[in-house]
């Protein structure tokens, strides 16, 4: 579903990622790991071409993600191509970055009606659904600012959902929250997971990695250090930066 | 018992007693002829000034929001071009006594003749040259306010938008801007009130509108004064209503969605 060939990024002279290679199948979960400013979520949003990318390639689905391949190199797609690819990507931010003047259902409609032209019918009957999936059709008109963390991300969730996208990034989706409710968000990738929705999850969450994820990669410096199954890595790590690290964030 | 703070007693008190000797001064000045300001206070000529007073402010106001949103979304557009146009806009209109714009507009005759088919001065009446100077200039100033506006909405809202497929334009006008509205309105309506006494610069131009009424007036009967003290009542009044008007909106803004996120 996804393939990343060595992807390069700068900002400046600073460069943040050094080569990137990755194969996520369909229906895969992979857990991306690494200490702060490693490179993984600076990756995570070169996958939807959030971010441009310096070289490399990025294919979701069998296409070339951002850019368009012609005789003398890549050429970044307009933006409507870019968009119409963005729209099969769902994103969830550390931030729930809900749209703060809208309530929890206009959040999720939005896109769908005014990108995908979903009748208003159409979009708040999926949206209904969505939300009471993630346990919040009672908030269905709350705005965010009325909401936990934990319900703005479910939310969030619902929301990049609606899309009906085939690929879903999380980019630390629970590192915002107070501790009691990181399990509510977690529960609600959980059966994501479980319906076989393709997935890249950048976290800090161990056990999650452990219980749910198919593949587990370590990032540091802007390359991938080490990737395999979750229970070897984390139990047995090959490479010493991996083991390091993971003493770390595990030892505390 | 509270605390008391005898300096502040005592400075409110000579603020208090120069205000009321000024009132006074005024007041029981000979020189005025109160007799004067009662009969063209409410006269159909001063009235008339003020009708297109408001007209004035409110067109070039309208003018000014329109023209300076789409300054400031080019004015962060990744196209070179269009970043540089509009601050070349900003340069040229801020940079630039809103008097010599209002003259210039004013006597664009003598430059050209003719605007396309037409006769320059058939178009551009002193009133509408009034509202395109006023109108261009306000831009120039509402462009910036627009532009703080923008950029203080979190980064986040543009990365959620963009990362549903909505285009840079859809992503503006249904996210970005509805939330910069908060942070715009408070120093558009600063705008807009320095917008209603800069009309009466049109007076240069015979704009028809407040100052020019009466100036017309206090020319033929030489009651100078006492027609600027009508004309002073009458943009009171109209700042006062705008101040008024402000509050409300800005009440009305803030108890809708806010702009920041609960605590998670």
């Amino acid at each position: 579903m996804v393939r990343a060939q060595g992807v390069r990024k700068s900002y400046g002279r600073e460069q943040v990622l050094k080569g990137v290679d990755i194969e996520v199948a369909a229906g895969e979960v992979l857990a991306l790991i690494g200490a702060s400013g490693s490179g993984k979520s600076t990756f995570l949003r070169c996958i939807n071409h959030l971010e441009r990318i310096d070289a490399g390639r990025i294919f979701v689905d069998g296409e070339l993600v951002g850019y368009r391949e012609r005789d003398n190199g890549l050429h970044e797609l307009s933006e409507r191509d870019a968009c119409r690819q963005r729209a099969q990507i769902g994103m969830v931010f550390q931030r729930f970055n809900l749209f703060a003047h809208l309530t929890a259902l206009e959040n999720v409609i939005e896109a769908p009606m005014r990108v995908k032209r979903e009748s208003r019918q159409e979009a708040v009957e999926h949206a209904m659904a969505l939300l009471q999936r993630v346990g919040l059709s009672a908030k269905a008109d709350a705005y965010p600012s009325r909401l936990s963390g934990g319900q703005q991300q479910r939310v969030a969730i619902a929301r990049a959902l609606a899309m009906r996208p085939k690929l879903m990034l999380f980019d630390e989706p629970t590192s915002a929250l107070d501790p009691e409710l990181v399990d509510e968000v977690l529960s609600v990738m959980r059966g994501l997971a479980a319906e076989g929705m393709t997935m890249i999850v950048v976290t800090h969450e161990m056990a999650f990695a452990r219980d749910v994820c198919d593949g587990l990669a370590f990032m540091d410096g802007g390359v991938i250090v080490e990737q395999g199954l979750p229970s070897e890595v984390l139990v047995r790590p090959q490479c010493e930066r991996t083991q390091a690290f993971l003493s770390r964030v595990i030892g505390k | 018992m509270p605390l008391r703070h005898p300096w502040r007693m005592f400075g409110s008190a000579v603020v208090l007693a120069l205000l009321a000797w000024l009132v006074w001064s005024v007041y029981t000045n000979p020189n005025i002829d109160h007799a004067a300001i009662a009969k063209y206070q409410f006269a159909p000529a001063i009235f008339r000034g003020l009708r297109v007073t408001v007209e004035l402010a409110l067109l070039s106001a309208a003018m000014g929001v329109i023209l300076g949103t789409l300054l400031a979304v080019m004015r962060l557009s990744p196209s070179l071009v269009l970043r540089l146009s509009s601050g070349i806009y900003s340069w040229l209109f801020r940079g630039t006594p809103l008097l010599v714009q209002i003259l210039l507009w004013g006597n664009l005759a003598l430059l050209f003749q003719h605007i396309g088919p037409f006769e320059t001065n058939a178009v551009l009446t002193p009133f509408v040259a009034s509202v395109v100077a006023l109108g261009l200039n306000e831009a120039a100033y509402m462009s910036e306010v627009v532009r703080a506006g923008i950029i203080s909405v979190d980064q986040g809202q543009h990365s959620a938008a963009t990362a549903l497929g909505m285009p840079r334009m859809l992503a503006m006008r249904r996210i970005i801007l509805p939330q910069a509205l908060r942070m715009i309105v408070p120093p558009a309506g600063n705008q807009f009130i320095s917008l209603l006494k800069a009309t009466s610069l049109v007076s240069v131009i015979a704009g028809g509108d407040l100052l020019t009424q009466a100036e017309n007036i206090s020319s033929a009967n030489l009651h100078t004064i006492e027609l600027m003290l009508v004309a002073t009542f009458w943009y009171l009044v109209l700042t006062t209503i705008t101040s008024v008007g402000q509050f409300f909106l800005e009440r009305r803004l803030g108890r809708a969605g806010t702009g920041i996120q609960a605590n998670p």
